[in-house]
């Protein structure tokens, strides 16, 4: 149960950007620009990034959120699962192994972050914008995963509501619905 | 030197990378004014010294002393009393509510998960309303936000005392926004 009364229909993060519109605003701005927004990085990749964090940060809601977001953009369930298990051994690109592993260590403290790994990043073809936007979206979701189980709020055991969720993400983005959320209820 | 090349090495901290990339700088600016500056329950100076407490615990140098910087400048105290936010608020008056989300903004900074059901009972008890532990929360999310940006970048940060005065009374009084920001 959530430590303050969220809305019930709303489970997860938009019980609170609901419940705190005028924080909730900037937020997701952000998270539109920088998951969604124009990048040399795909929108898969990107997803690859909040998950691995989510993950790390032992956070099941954004966990399973991003992952099944990063599951429709890459079109496959395979590469998220065994990113979460294993950078080095995954099947994505020498690029992305270096720029989660600059996330992962964005994940425990921004100094754990080390010239050697950001050398690596650089020689595998990272730009100074990529190294930027991963180290940012590795710390934005340290503010979700804290804000999201710091509040105690639900998180779904149906698989189900995180495909729903994940479609909902990948036709409408991060900005809030025009109408809100009140088709959700019941 | 910061693990990026920015456009103007001579800015600390987050101010250079604002001037790396202004499509976030203008979300980033914005929600700091909001949490900050904009409307809660708790005052600006409390939320500056949740912000600048969160930030000593990350270990985050600019952060902490911009942030600390400005907590004093709106509670019209002395720039010596920053170092008694490292030393648990021995100094600064801090009444039971605020101690009890510090408490809680601590816990944030660790991880989401460490907070519990007795740190918020305990909070309650001392009067502390719904929005003011959410923003307590919010707000120390955000800075494990920020102080990972300005760090995992490799920024400067000025050392001094001093060098945080001016900036942080702009902070206090100015406000953090900058740039102008679309409405969605």
């Amino acid at each position: 149960m959530p430590h303050i009364p969220l809305p019930g229909h709303l489970p997860g993060i938009t019980g609170l950007l609901e419940y705190s519109k005028d924080t909730a605003h900037p937020i997701r701005v952000l998270t539109q620009f920088l998951l969604r927004g124009k990048n040399s990085l795909a929108e898969g990749e990107r997803e690859l990034i909040a998950t691995v964090v989510s993950h790390y940060n032992e956070c099941k809601f954004c966990t399973a959120a991003h992952t099944a977001i990063a599951d429709l953009l890459l079109g496959e369930t395979e590469t998220c699962e065994l990113v979460k298990k294993d950078i080095d051994t995954a099947p994505i690109s020498e690029k992305m192994k270096a720029l989660l592993k600059i996330a992962v260590m964005v994940q425990v403290s921004g100094q754990a972050v080390t010239p050697e790994a950001i050398n690596v990043a650089k020689q595998s073809g990272a730009t100074d914008i990529e190294i930027h936007d991963t180290v940012l979206i590795a710390a934005l979701f340290c503010l979700y995963n804290r804000y999201v189980d710091g509040m105690a709020t639900v998180a779904p055991t149906d698989p189900q509501f995180y495909l729903g969720l994940g479609q909902r993400l990948k036709e409408n983005g991060y900005n809030r619905l025009p109408n809100g959320y009140d088709h959700l209820k019941n | 030197m910061a693990h990026i090349t920015l456009p103007d090495e001579s800015l600390p901290g987050i101010v250079g990378l604002f001037n790396f990339r202004p499509e976030t700088a203008e979300p980033l600016q914005l929600l700091a004014e909001t949490l900050l500056r904009g409307d809660s329950p708790l005052t600006s100076g409390e939320r500056e010294l949740i912000a600048a407490y969160v930030s000593h615990l990350n270990n985050c140098h600019f952060c902490h002393t911009s942030h600390a910087s400005a907590a004093m400048a709106h509670l019209n105290c002395d720039l010596s009393l920053i170092d008694d936010i490292k030393n648990g608020f021995q100094q600064i008056e801090i009444s039971p509510k605020l101690r009890a989300l510090l408490h809680i903004a601590a816990k944030v900074q660790k991880s989401g998960r460490e907070v519990q059901a007795e740190d918020i009972a305990a909070a309650k008890a001392v009067g502390a309303a719904d929005k003011e532990i959410h923003d307590t929360v919010l707000i120390a999310a955000a800075f494990c936000m920020f102080n990972r940006y300005v760090d995992g970048l490799g920024t400067w940060a000025p050392k001094e005392h001093e060098a945080y005065r001016e900036m942080g009374q702009r902070m206090a009084f100015t406000g953090y926004v900058r740039f102008s920001v679309p409405q969605d």
